[in-house]
């Protein structure tokens, strides 16, 4: 009986082990890519295992890295920004939501859900945010729109329902104001859903490339993912209607393991960042889903 | 709920709790409720000069004539049918794999394969592009390569609109399985495990205790979950539409990959004079409309058959 829950065990495992790997096997094939050696790569194509392993691409990103440098503190930036403003505000939302005797609790929670049922679209909200607030091209459209999320606030207005009520009302018998709880006992409470929601937030910002797609025409403002995007977007034109003048421009684009190594380069830190939250993420990611 | 007196008055409390809902209060109506009223441009011929307010009404004009266009049926088939394959594919496997994943006994064996897992779901879809273009790329790609091998020849798949709806499956079903797995895999953690225990005494295996136990007992929650991605069905996952079909291929795989949200972006980037405007938002308005009574009408439905677990 034991021998066979052993094997049971080391079936499961190797087929897992097999699973992560096929799960990890196309993002090793973009690393691959961007380590081909372009010469051999007209020839050849990409290479599973590249022979030889050639990080002239890497050189030449790091070599001319202002535009990638740029779009990299822009993410940076906005990603950093929306975090923490994002977290704290909606936290200020989601706090009095979950607290159970607040009048009008109601009547916010639905003025939250009915934006996830409907929403104006594409088009009015770009007049709005364009040509009402003048927010295309700036740092804010990347920041501001998106920043309270009804979703995030309910899994988060779930945890703060969970924890004690006495702990509260013994803090107000001890005089202590709404924003001294919330700030002294609620947040330091809190960590996992907090934590999961930050994650979220930074890594969504990270990997936003539509918004620059809709809003951003300045170069200097582009986001990470979307330069790598319109990359593809400037050869697929220039491919299309390639005049002999406008051949010599497809020369000047980044070449295919250019192009490559630069998506490693921008999807790496959000791969490198998520398994430090990984303590807190199932926790804070299934309690938030029981509705309140 | 507690009896609210009548004249129950404001405590400081109250108003310093107020007080904190004020901004996130302001966000939501400039950024989400604002927009709502600019949909009034959807009964009109928007013209740029003349603004959202002083351009003419022209009722339901804008709707019929895109109900009534060719692209209609082709956006709604599309968005339906590559949807429904999502779908099936992801509830299927997801719910298989937190089922195996919960016989896995070493907490940080299950750790470490969860956290894997999910590690695509935090790539870009333009990276996601990339890698895809990686492989399929007629010129390099690496599965011309293998195709090569074998001694076939390339294949042009960015020419080949019936092969997209199984890309982009695989390519959906890759990037969201972890994490649609973990919430199965969580009400698995929720099982008495006297149930387990039980069973095993009476000598059912782990084959039958997966059958009668375990999947039973996620029944309601795949139900629910299945409903209510039907009630999203109209709405499509803009980049995985937009970016790793480069852009439907430049046209090439419209007939295969164009869905609403793609051709409302289009349709909205290709008049910048804003000329098309009205009925962009017409379109826009249409499938936000449909997809709120299918959010109604599924949430109605999942509320029947389980009261807990209905989204609101």
């Amino acid at each position: 009986m034991k021998k066979e829950k052993k094997i049971t065990q080391i079936i499961l495992c190797t087929f897992f082990a097999l699973l992560c790997a096929l799960v990890i096997f196309p993002f090793l094939l973009l690393v691959s890519a961007s380590l081909s050696n372009p010469a051999q790569l007209l020839e050849s194509g990409y290479k599973v295992i590249p022979n030889p392993v050639d990080f002239s691409a890497y050189a030449y990103v790091l070599k001319n890295p202002t535009q990638i440098l740029n779009a990299y503190g822009v993410t940076f930036a906005f990603s950093v920004i929306s975090m923490v403003f994002g977290v704290l505000l909606m936290a200020m939302i989601a706090y009095p939501l979950s607290r159970r005797g607040l009048r009008g609790r109601n009547v916010i929670n639905f003025y939250l859900y009915f934006t996830m049922l409907f929403s104006g679209g594409l088009v009015p909200t770009y007049i709005i945010v364009a040509s009402v607030l003048h927010l295309n091209n700036t740092l804010w459209v990347y920041i501001l729109p998106g920043l309270i999320s009804p979703w995030y606030v309910f899994m988060m207005r779930t945890f703060f329902a969970g924890i004690p009520e006495a702990i509260v009302e013994s803090a107000k018998i001890d005089g202590a104001s709404e924003y001294t709880i919330f700030f002294r006992i609620i947040i330091p409470l809190s960590k996992p859903v907090l934590a999961t929601v930050a994650l979220f937030v930074f890594l969504s910002k990270w990997n936003d490339w539509n918004t620059a797609l809709i809003y951003i025409t300045d170069s200097k403002l582009y986001s990470l993912q979307y330069l790598l995007q319109k990359i593809v977007e400037d050869i697929n034109i220039l491919k299309e209607n390639a005049t002999a003048a406008q051949m010599s421009d497809l020369a000047k684009v980044p070449t295919e393991t250019v192009r490559m190594a630069m998506a490693v380069v921008a999807a790496g830190p959000a791969l490198i960042v998520f398994p430090f939250f990984q303590k807190y993420f199932v926790k804070g990611l299934t309690v938030g889903s029981v509705k309140g | 709920m507690k009896k609210h007196d009548k004249k129950h008055k404001l405590t400081l409390s109250d108003i310093q709790l107020y007080s904190l809902c004020a901004i996130p209060i302001i966000l939501v109506f400039v950024f989400c409720y604002m927009p709502m009223a600019g949909i009034i441009i959807a009964f009109k011929n928007y013209k740029f000069n003349l603004g959202m307010f002083g351009s003419p009404w022209v009722g339901f004009d804008n709707f019929k004539f895109f109900v009534q266009s060719d692209v209609f049926l082709q956006l709604i088939r599309n968005t339906l049918l590559n949807n429904f394959l999502f779908i099936v594919l992801s509830v299927f496997s997801s719910v298989v794999l937190a089922v195996l994943l919960f016989e896995v006994t070493s907490r940080n064996a299950t750790k470490t394969f969860q956290t894997i897992l999910i590690t695509p779901h935090f790539l870009s879809w333009v990276v996601v592009a990339y890698i895809v273009n990686a492989i399929l790329n007629v010129n390099y790609g690496y599965l011309n390569q293998l195709l090569g091998v074998f001694g076939m020849d390339a294949i042009d798949w960015y020419n080949k609109p019936m092969a997209w709806p199984a890309i982009l499956s695989v390519t959906f079903v890759w990037k969201n399985i972890g994490m649609d797995s973990v919430v199965y895999y969580a009400a698995l953690m929720g099982i008495d495990s006297a149930l387990h225990e039980a069973a095993e005494v009476d000598g059912a295996n782990k084959f039958e205790r997966a059958i009668y136990i375990t999947i039973p007992s996620l029944v309601p929650l795949i139900t629910i979950l299945t409903i209510l991605k039907i009630g999203n069905i109209f709405r499509a996952d803009f980049g995985l539409f937009y970016t790793v079909t480069q852009d439907g291929a430049s046209g090439n795989l419209y007939s295969t990959t164009n869905v609403i949200d793609t051709y409302i972006f289009r349709s909205f980037k290709d008049n910048a004079s804003g000329n098309s405007y009205g009925l962009t938002a017409a379109v826009g308005l249409l499938q936000s409309v449909v997809g709120m009574i299918l959010v109604i009408a599924t949430n109605a439905v999942s509320k029947k058959i389980d009261n807990d677990l209905g989204l609101f």
